[in-house]
Protein backbone atom coordinates (compact mmCIF):
# COMPACT_ATOMS: atom_id res chain seq x y z
CA UNK A 1 0.00 0.00 0.00
CA UNK A 2 2.67 2.40 -0.64
CA UNK A 3 2.00 3.40 -4.02
CA UNK A 4 0.39 6.52 -3.26
CA UNK A 5 2.04 9.89 -3.86
CA UNK A 6 2.48 11.10 -7.49
CA UNK A 7 5.77 10.14 -9.36
CA UNK A 8 9.13 12.55 -8.02
CA UNK A 9 7.88 13.53 -4.48
CA UNK A 10 9.31 11.14 -2.78
CA UNK A 11 12.79 9.61 -2.61
CA UNK A 12 12.28 6.36 -5.42
CA UNK A 13 12.99 3.25 -3.24
CA UNK A 14 14.21 0.92 -5.12
CA UNK A 15 13.83 -0.43 -8.82
CA UNK A 16 11.12 -2.91 -7.43
CA UNK A 17 9.11 0.10 -5.54
CA UNK A 18 9.49 1.95 -8.87
CA UNK A 19 7.93 -0.84 -11.11
CA UNK A 20 5.07 -1.58 -8.50
CA UNK A 21 4.35 1.77 -8.83
CA UNK A 22 4.32 1.53 -12.52
CA UNK A 23 1.74 -1.12 -12.99
CA UNK A 24 -0.66 0.50 -10.47
CA UNK A 25 -0.25 3.92 -12.11
CA UNK A 26 -2.36 1.87 -15.58
CA UNK A 27 -4.87 4.34 -16.94
CA UNK A 28 -8.11 3.92 -15.61
CA UNK A 29 -9.69 1.61 -17.69
CA UNK A 30 -13.42 0.84 -19.15
CA UNK A 31 -12.95 -2.44 -17.62
CA UNK A 32 -12.26 -1.23 -14.60
CA UNK A 33 -14.72 0.84 -14.03
CA UNK A 34 -17.49 -1.38 -14.59
CA UNK A 35 -15.42 -3.88 -11.82
CA UNK A 36 -15.94 -1.72 -9.23
CA UNK A 37 -19.44 -0.14 -10.25
CA UNK A 38 -20.15 -3.57 -9.69
CA UNK A 39 -18.79 -4.17 -6.81
CA UNK A 40 -20.34 -1.24 -5.36
CA UNK A 41 -23.71 -2.45 -6.08
CA UNK A 42 -23.04 -5.89 -4.72
CA UNK A 43 -22.17 -3.93 -1.71
CA UNK A 44 -25.12 -2.07 -2.17
CA UNK A 45 -27.41 -5.06 -2.41
CA UNK A 46 -26.03 -6.92 0.13
CA UNK A 47 -26.36 -4.34 2.68
CA UNK A 48 -30.31 -3.34 1.77
CA UNK A 49 -30.94 -6.81 2.35
CA UNK A 50 -29.43 -6.54 5.70
CA UNK A 51 -31.51 -3.83 6.46
CA UNK A 52 -34.65 -5.10 5.32
CA UNK A 53 -34.45 -8.91 6.32
CA UNK A 54 -32.78 -7.70 9.69
CA UNK A 55 -32.07 -4.49 11.05
CA UNK A 56 -36.12 -3.28 10.29
CA UNK A 57 -37.30 -5.87 12.75
CA UNK A 58 -34.64 -4.56 15.14
CA UNK A 59 -35.57 -1.31 15.44
CA UNK A 60 -39.21 -2.58 14.99
CA UNK A 61 -38.98 -4.81 18.28
CA UNK A 62 -37.01 -1.83 20.31
CA UNK A 63 -39.90 0.76 18.44
CA UNK A 64 -42.78 -1.53 20.00
CA UNK A 65 -41.34 -2.51 23.34
CA UNK A 66 -41.49 1.56 24.17
CA UNK A 67 -44.80 1.98 22.81
CA UNK A 68 -45.88 -1.32 25.02
CA UNK A 69 -43.98 1.19 28.04
CA UNK A 70 -45.47 4.72 27.00
CA UNK A 71 -49.54 3.02 26.98
CA UNK A 72 -49.23 3.58 30.96
CA UNK A 73 -51.76 1.13 31.38
CA UNK A 74 -52.61 0.08 34.47
CA UNK A 75 -50.79 -3.06 35.29
CA UNK A 76 -52.94 -6.41 35.86
CA UNK A 77 -52.83 -8.91 37.96
CA UNK A 78 -51.99 -12.79 37.31
CA UNK A 79 -55.51 -13.66 38.43
CA UNK A 80 -57.81 -15.08 36.23
CA UNK A 81 -60.16 -12.76 34.86
CA UNK A 82 -64.06 -13.78 35.03
CA UNK A 83 -65.04 -14.20 31.37
CA UNK A 84 -68.30 -11.89 31.17
CA UNK A 85 -71.09 -13.27 29.09
CA UNK A 86 -73.41 -10.03 28.47
CA UNK A 87 -72.79 -8.10 24.98
CA UNK A 88 -68.98 -6.93 25.01
CA UNK A 89 -68.42 -2.94 25.79
CA UNK A 90 -67.92 -1.51 22.25
CA UNK A 91 -65.45 1.31 21.68
CA UNK A 92 -66.34 3.71 19.05
CA UNK A 93 -63.09 3.96 16.37
CA UNK A 94 -60.20 5.76 17.11
CA UNK A 95 -58.25 8.28 14.92
CA UNK A 96 -55.59 6.68 12.84
CA UNK A 97 -52.01 5.96 13.98
CA UNK A 98 -53.13 6.00 17.71
CA UNK A 99 -51.91 3.35 19.52
CA UNK A 100 -55.47 2.35 21.08
CA UNK A 101 -54.84 -1.55 21.84
CA UNK A 102 -52.66 -4.46 22.20
CA UNK A 103 -52.73 -7.58 20.47
CA UNK A 104 -51.84 -11.07 21.99
CA UNK A 105 -51.74 -14.29 20.29
CA UNK A 106 -50.81 -17.37 23.46
CA UNK A 107 -49.62 -19.31 20.89
CA UNK A 108 -46.63 -17.46 20.08
CA UNK A 109 -45.52 -17.24 23.68
CA UNK A 110 -46.91 -16.63 27.07
CA UNK A 111 -45.82 -13.08 26.85
CA UNK A 112 -46.34 -12.25 23.32
CA UNK A 113 -47.85 -8.55 22.33
CA UNK A 114 -48.05 -6.19 19.41
CA UNK A 115 -48.99 -2.86 19.98
CA UNK A 116 -52.68 -2.54 18.04
CA UNK A 117 -53.12 0.85 15.88
CA UNK A 118 -55.73 2.53 14.06
CA UNK A 119 -55.11 2.57 10.21
CA UNK A 120 -53.27 -0.02 7.68
CA UNK A 121 -51.27 2.77 6.07
CA UNK A 122 -47.73 0.19 5.35
CA UNK A 123 -44.93 3.32 6.06
CA UNK A 124 -47.07 4.71 9.26
CA UNK A 125 -48.66 1.90 11.02
CA UNK A 126 -48.23 -1.82 10.06
CA UNK A 127 -44.28 -0.81 9.56
CA UNK A 128 -43.77 1.86 12.58
CA UNK A 129 -46.52 0.49 15.23
CA UNK A 130 -47.44 -3.40 14.75
CA UNK A 131 -50.81 -4.52 14.16
CA UNK A 132 -53.42 -2.22 12.19
CA UNK A 133 -57.11 -2.63 12.39
CA UNK A 134 -58.58 -1.42 9.23
CA UNK A 135 -60.78 1.32 9.45
CA UNK A 136 -64.95 1.23 8.97
CA UNK A 137 -64.28 -2.59 10.20
CA UNK A 138 -65.92 -3.71 13.35
CA UNK A 139 -64.23 -3.18 16.63
CA UNK A 140 -63.51 -5.48 18.97
CA UNK A 141 -66.90 -7.36 20.48
CA UNK A 142 -68.45 -5.31 17.90
CA UNK A 143 -71.24 -7.21 15.28
CA UNK A 144 -69.17 -7.73 12.25
CA UNK A 145 -65.67 -8.42 11.37
CA UNK A 146 -63.00 -7.28 13.28
CA UNK A 147 -59.90 -7.03 10.94
CA UNK A 148 -56.20 -6.75 11.47
CA UNK A 149 -53.60 -6.42 9.26
CA UNK A 150 -49.98 -6.73 9.89
CA UNK A 151 -46.22 -7.93 8.16
CA UNK A 152 -45.55 -11.45 7.87
CA UNK A 153 -41.49 -10.86 7.33
CA UNK A 154 -39.69 -7.35 8.08
CA UNK A 155 -40.80 -4.51 10.35
CA UNK A 156 -40.98 -6.76 13.56
CA UNK A 157 -43.06 -9.47 11.56
CA UNK A 158 -45.80 -9.66 13.93
CA UNK A 159 -47.39 -12.35 12.12
CA UNK A 160 -44.72 -13.99 10.96
CA UNK A 161 -46.07 -17.60 12.69
CA UNK A 162 -49.60 -16.69 11.58
CA UNK A 163 -49.67 -20.22 9.60
CA UNK A 164 -49.23 -22.34 12.93
CA UNK A 165 -52.60 -20.86 14.44
CA UNK A 166 -54.74 -23.70 14.96
CA UNK A 167 -58.40 -24.10 15.12
CA UNK A 168 -59.61 -22.88 18.70
CA UNK A 169 -56.24 -21.21 19.39
CA UNK A 170 -57.28 -17.84 21.34
CA UNK A 171 -55.94 -14.26 19.67
CA UNK A 172 -56.50 -11.61 22.08
CA UNK A 173 -57.14 -8.11 22.20
CA UNK A 174 -56.65 -5.63 24.98
CA UNK A 175 -57.68 -1.95 25.39
CA UNK A 176 -57.05 0.22 28.35
CA UNK A 177 -59.94 -1.97 30.70
CA UNK A 178 -61.32 -4.81 28.58
CA UNK A 179 -60.08 -8.18 27.21
CA UNK A 180 -61.64 -9.48 23.93
CA UNK A 181 -60.67 -13.21 23.46
CA UNK A 182 -61.61 -14.61 19.57
CA UNK A 183 -60.97 -17.65 18.59
CA UNK A 184 -59.64 -19.16 15.23
CA UNK A 185 -62.05 -20.90 13.29
CA UNK A 186 -60.18 -21.40 9.71
CA UNK A 187 -58.09 -19.61 7.34
CA UNK A 188 -57.46 -18.80 3.60
CA UNK A 189 -54.97 -18.42 1.13
CA UNK A 190 -56.75 -14.97 -1.29
CA UNK A 191 -55.40 -12.91 -4.02
CA UNK A 192 -54.77 -9.38 -2.91
CA UNK A 193 -57.46 -7.41 -4.20
CA UNK A 194 -60.27 -10.00 -2.45
CA UNK A 195 -61.00 -7.42 -0.25
CA UNK A 196 -64.60 -9.71 0.90
CA UNK A 197 -62.33 -11.25 3.45
CA UNK A 198 -62.57 -8.04 5.91
CA UNK A 199 -66.29 -7.34 5.12
CA UNK A 200 -68.66 -7.71 7.67
CA UNK A 201 -69.61 -10.93 6.77
CA UNK A 202 -66.74 -12.46 4.87
CA UNK A 203 -67.35 -13.45 1.50
CA UNK A 204 -69.36 -10.37 0.30
CA UNK A 205 -67.71 -8.31 -1.61
CA UNK A 206 -68.25 -4.57 -1.41
CA UNK A 207 -71.87 -3.78 -3.04
CA UNK A 208 -72.92 -7.23 -2.53
CA UNK A 209 -76.35 -7.85 -1.67
CA UNK A 210 -75.20 -8.80 1.94
CA UNK A 211 -77.84 -9.79 4.92
CA UNK A 212 -77.70 -8.15 8.20
CA UNK A 213 -74.38 -9.12 10.03
CA UNK A 214 -75.50 -10.76 13.34
CA UNK A 215 -72.13 -12.18 14.25
CA UNK A 216 -69.04 -10.58 15.88
CA UNK A 217 -66.22 -12.19 13.58
CA UNK A 218 -62.48 -11.35 13.15
CA UNK A 219 -59.82 -11.14 10.19
CA UNK A 220 -56.12 -11.09 10.43
CA UNK A 221 -54.57 -10.80 7.18
CA UNK A 222 -50.51 -11.09 6.46
CA UNK A 223 -48.67 -11.44 3.22
CA UNK A 224 -48.00 -15.18 1.86
CA UNK A 225 -46.33 -16.66 0.43
CA UNK A 226 -43.41 -15.53 3.05
CA UNK A 227 -41.38 -12.50 1.30
CA UNK A 228 -43.70 -12.51 -1.47
CA UNK A 229 -46.62 -10.46 -1.76
CA UNK A 230 -48.73 -12.57 -4.34
CA UNK A 231 -51.29 -13.78 -2.36
CA UNK A 232 -52.36 -12.64 1.13
CA UNK A 233 -52.83 -15.78 4.13
CA UNK A 234 -56.08 -14.67 6.12
CA UNK A 235 -56.80 -16.41 9.41
CA UNK A 236 -60.52 -15.92 10.44
CA UNK A 237 -61.97 -15.57 14.24
CA UNK A 238 -64.75 -15.77 16.21
CA UNK A 239 -65.58 -13.85 19.05
CA UNK A 240 -65.29 -15.81 22.33
CA UNK A 241 -65.81 -13.57 25.62
CA UNK A 242 -64.84 -10.75 27.40
CA UNK A 243 -63.00 -9.56 30.36
CA UNK A 244 -62.26 -6.44 32.67
CA UNK A 245 -58.32 -5.74 32.99
CA UNK A 246 -59.55 -5.18 36.31
CA UNK A 247 -60.21 -8.43 36.85
CA UNK A 248 -56.88 -10.14 35.50
CA UNK A 249 -55.93 -11.58 32.81
CA UNK A 250 -57.95 -14.19 30.55
CA UNK A 251 -57.25 -17.90 31.28
CA UNK A 252 -55.79 -18.53 27.74
CA UNK A 253 -52.89 -16.09 28.77
CA UNK A 254 -51.88 -17.57 31.68
CA UNK A 255 -51.44 -20.89 30.54
CA UNK A 256 -49.74 -19.55 27.80
CA UNK A 257 -50.53 -22.15 24.89
CA UNK A 258 -52.90 -23.51 21.97
CA UNK A 259 -56.60 -24.36 22.28
CA UNK A 260 -57.83 -25.39 25.40
CA UNK A 261 -60.51 -23.46 26.26
CA UNK B 1 -12.37 4.19 -9.51
CA UNK B 2 -11.48 3.17 -6.21
CA UNK B 3 -7.83 3.04 -7.27
CA UNK B 4 -7.88 6.90 -8.39
CA UNK B 5 -9.84 7.74 -4.98
CA UNK B 6 -7.09 6.10 -3.08
CA UNK B 7 -4.61 7.83 -4.77
CA UNK B 8 -6.44 11.15 -4.60
CA UNK B 9 -6.34 11.01 -0.51
CA UNK B 10 -4.39 12.85 1.03
CA UNK B 11 -1.73 11.03 3.88
CA UNK B 12 -0.54 7.73 4.94
CA UNK B 13 -2.20 5.21 4.27
CA UNK B 14 -3.32 4.99 7.58
CA UNK B 15 -5.12 8.37 7.19
CA UNK B 16 -6.35 7.48 3.94
CA UNK B 17 -8.19 3.96 5.90
CA UNK B 18 -9.84 6.07 8.14
CA UNK B 19 -10.90 8.75 5.40
CA UNK B 20 -12.27 5.97 3.51
CA UNK B 21 -14.00 4.53 6.22
CA UNK B 22 -15.35 8.11 7.58
CA UNK B 23 -16.87 8.29 4.00
CA UNK B 24 -18.47 4.71 3.81
CA UNK B 25 -20.27 5.43 7.63
CA UNK B 26 -21.84 8.24 5.52
CA UNK B 27 -22.71 7.02 2.66
CA UNK B 28 -24.42 4.01 4.65
CA UNK B 29 -26.02 6.06 7.07
CA UNK B 30 -27.75 7.91 3.76
CA UNK B 31 -28.87 4.69 2.46
CA UNK B 32 -30.06 3.22 5.94
CA UNK B 33 -32.23 7.06 6.46
CA UNK B 34 -32.89 7.31 2.66
CA UNK B 35 -32.21 5.04 0.21
CA UNK B 36 -33.29 1.90 1.65
CA UNK B 37 -36.93 2.97 3.38
CA UNK B 38 -37.58 3.78 -0.37
CA UNK B 39 -36.74 1.28 -1.97
CA UNK B 40 -38.29 -0.85 0.54
CA UNK B 41 -41.58 0.44 -1.23
CA UNK B 42 -41.03 -1.66 -4.30
CA UNK B 43 -40.11 -4.91 -1.99
CA UNK B 44 -42.47 -7.45 -2.88
CA UNK B 45 -42.83 -8.82 0.67
CA UNK B 46 -43.68 -5.86 2.55
CA UNK B 47 -47.00 -5.76 1.83
CA UNK B 48 -49.75 -7.28 3.76
CA UNK B 49 -53.14 -5.85 3.43
CA UNK B 50 -56.22 -6.36 1.29
CA UNK B 51 -57.36 -3.46 -1.12
CA UNK B 52 -59.09 -2.76 -4.07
Amino acid sequence: MSENDTAGTREPAGTAVRAKKHISRKPITVARVISDVLLTGAVFIALFLVWQLWWTDVVAWQHQAAIMEDLGWPTVSEEIATPETGDPPVLPEFPEGEVWGTFHVPRWGADNATPLAAGVDRVRILDALGVGHYPGTAMPGEVGNFSVAAHRTTFGRPFHFIHELEVGDPVIVRTEEYWYVYRVTHWEIVYPWQVEVVSPIPGYAPGEDMPEPTERLGSMTSCHPMYSARQRWITFLEFDYWARAADGIPREMAEGQGATP
Amino acid sequence: MYAALWRALPGPAAVKALILLALFAAALWVCVEWVFPWLANYMPFNDSTVHG
